[in-house]
């Protein structure tokens, strides 16, 4: 165990690297510079400035000094279209909001999901079976952005019971994680439910039923902790739809994310920027899956994550 | 050769799901496909880019039958939008399956054959791969490829480039799953006898991979792929609401109904018809994808088929 840990460790930074390399290759290829607009002509002399300031002069001048200064000085550096921004500052603002909007969208996708995943499965053929599917069917085949406007005119529009957007207070929070957690739910509530009908099916629930265990008992500690397993590896991949979910929703709801910037940065040719998120987000989503796999080993002893 | 699925023909009209998904799915692609001679040539009445600038947000009507889906704010009628909008979508679904689909058969061979270094070096990075922020790596790649290709492939055409763009973008980073199943399937069909036969008889790796590999795995690929479009289709459709897809006065369902989104939403005058149109047929297509995905996956399932 201490030494998967230990290798995935050691492997961390190299993906890292890795992500940087493909991310900076992908915005350099791209046309266009960050100081230049079509409509508006710059002159060389302000280019030349601009360029020695950011170092941008030759990419391999770029390519080499970036990453030195992330790591050294823990600093991402000026943005190169939000003058008088640095991508520290970008960060420091929509990282927050989008993290704390993402991990209760997951909290909210896991618990729900399980629970109406399991109970479906329990009352197999049942209306809340049917409501289940329902839902992961709207999840699978809606777009994100329509949902959340849909989410958004009845219960703001109508219902007049949540705000129609902004950040800060908890009733702003309460649509926009509901809205993100739409998709993940219906996977987790899918997979809940297949796995917990793998696991009803198999000798030891005859065992602990015949025992004369209540049924709860049965459901909850002795299926869940397996059925639950499917959907913990899932996680990982959760995660990275909530991200991708969270740009439109954020963008539905007028939140001030990451994402808006992410967008920008692209369209901007940004390139500080769109380093910097690509490593945060990068970094987080990796972070996750090493302690999701960590995790798996604890929650199912029977797994050797090691591989060998 | 195993046979793979025994009486699939049989079985394959008698699953309801895949009945009613490949159905419906047939019927989307016959309204969309068969309408193109209608919507395609300009000056036509159901002109996909024709404007009636007198006719801005007018509901569905029968009257003039190109209003029947009502018409945007430009005053185009939504009807031959939604059905070009929807040949648009759906060929964005299939060929970046087909891109998901080469790659990740690609990798899932390699990887399942030649095990080893080989094997553990390409799981590695699909398993990174997984975790990674790819809606990241698709709005970079359609930026970063699309001027160059429309610059030295296209000679300048713009929707051709970006259309090709867009699905080999969505392509690049959707054939991870499929790289897992197929070296699962390669890894458990290696041990069987046909295949060591095959390799005593001094058969080169080619030709393995071509004849007897191959026609064992048509089953989870045909499923994947089956299931990779839909997800395609929504990716696209997610990449036009950040302004990033396909490029107006091209529609696509997931464009119109990210168009649409605001106008309907407004509640003091709403033109449903804006998101309720293109959202039905959008969502109509991806369950009837999805039911003949999971239908199939059955079809292909050996577990149910030794019941």
């Amino acid at each position: 165990m201490a030494r998967f840990i230990a290798w995935r460790l050691v492997q961390f930074p190299l993906i890292l690297a890795i992500i940087y390399l493909v991310t900076f290759l992908l915005a350099w290829v791209a046309p266009g510079s960050p100081f230049e607009r079509a409509e508006r002509k710059i002159d060389p002399m302000v280019l030349h400035q601009l360029q020695t300031q950011f170092h941008a002069e030759h990419w391999y001048q770029f390519l080499a000094y970036y990453p030195v200064r992330v790591i050294t000085t823990g600093n991402f550096g000026p943005s190169m279209a939000y003058l008088g921004w640095s991508v520290n500052d970008v960060l420091a603002s929509g990282l927050p909001v989008s993290v704390t909007l993402g991990l209760i969208a997951m909290t909210i996708a896991c618990v729900g999901g399980c629970f109406i995943g399991v109970l479906a499965a329990v009352r197999r053929d049942g209306l809340l079976d049917y409501a289940s599917l329902a839902i992961a069917l709207t999840g699978i085949s809606l777009p994100g952005f329509v949902a959340a406007g849909v989410l958004l005119t009845i219960f703001s529009d109508h219902l007049h019971w949540f705000p129609s957007g902004g950040w800060g207070s908890f009733s702003q929070l309460v649509l926009p994680s509901i809205a993100l957690s739409l998709m993940p739910l219906a996977y987790v509530a899918r997979l809940s439910r297949a796995s917990m009908l793998d696991v009803l099916e198999s000798d030891f629930v005859r065992t602990a039923r015949a025992k004369g265990l209540s049924n709860t008992r049965v459901v909850w500690k002795h299926c869940f902790r397996i059925a639950f397993l499917p959907v913990f590896s899932y996680l990982g991949p959760a995660a990275a739809a909530t991200l991708t979910g969270s740009f439109v929703v954020e963008q539905v709801f007028n939140l001030p994310g990451l994402g808006q910037h992410f967008v920008n940065a692209v369209t901007n040719r940004d390139q500080t920027l769109i380093l910097g998120t690509v490593m945060v987000y990068s970094a987080f989503l990796l972070t996750l899956n090493l302690l999701v796999d960590i995790g798996y080993a604890f929650i199912d002893p029977r797994i050797d994550v090691t591989g060998n | 050769m195993i046979e793979v699925a025994p009486n699939f023909s049989r079985r394959f009209f008698a699953d309801g799901r895949v009945r009613l998904g490949g159905g419906l799915l047939l019927l989307m692609l016959m309204i969309c496909v068969l309408t193109l001679p209608f919507t395609i040539p300009s000056g036509g009445m159901f002109y996909y880019d024709r404007q009636d600038r007198t006719a801005s947000q007018v509901g569905p009507q029968l009257s003039p039958v190109w209003m029947a889906f009502g018409t945007d704010r430009l005053g185009h009628g939504l009807l031959s939008r939604c059905m070009v909008g929807g040949a648009i979508s759906l060929t964005v679904g299939v060929a970046a399956a087909t891109v998901s689909v080469m790659l990740g058969v690609g990798v899932g061979l390699l990887a399942g054959y030649c095990g080893g270094w080989i094997d553990n070096l390409l799981m590695r990075t699909v398993d990174v791969l997984f975790g990674l922020p790819y809606i990241l790596l698709v709005v970079l790649l359609k930026v970063a490829i699309e001027e160059p290709m429309k610059k030295y492939l296209f000679h300048g055409v713009g929707p051709a480039a970006n259309l090709v763009v867009l699905f080999t973008a969505i392509g690049l980073v959707s054939w991870l799953e499929m790289a897992r199943v197929i070296r699962g399937q390669v890894l458990s069909l290696r041990t069987l006898p046909f295949i060591e036969a095959a390799y005593a008889a001094g058969i080169g790796p080619g030709r393995i991979f071509l004849r007897h590999l191959l026609p064992n795995l048509v089953g989870p690929i045909t499923v994947y792929a089956t299931l990779t479009i839909p997800q395609a289709i929504l990716q696209e459709s997610f990449l036009s609401f950040l302004g990033v897809g396909v490029q107006p006065p091209l529609p696509t369902w997931g464009s119109l109904a990210a168009d649409g989104l605001m106008p309907a939403l407004n509640p003091i005058h709403s033109s449903w018809w804006l998101l309720v149109f293109p959202c039905t047929l959008l969502a109509m297509t991806l369950l009837s994808l999805n039911f003949l995905g999971d239908g199939l996956r059955d079809l292909f399932d050996p577990k149910r088929i030794a019941k």
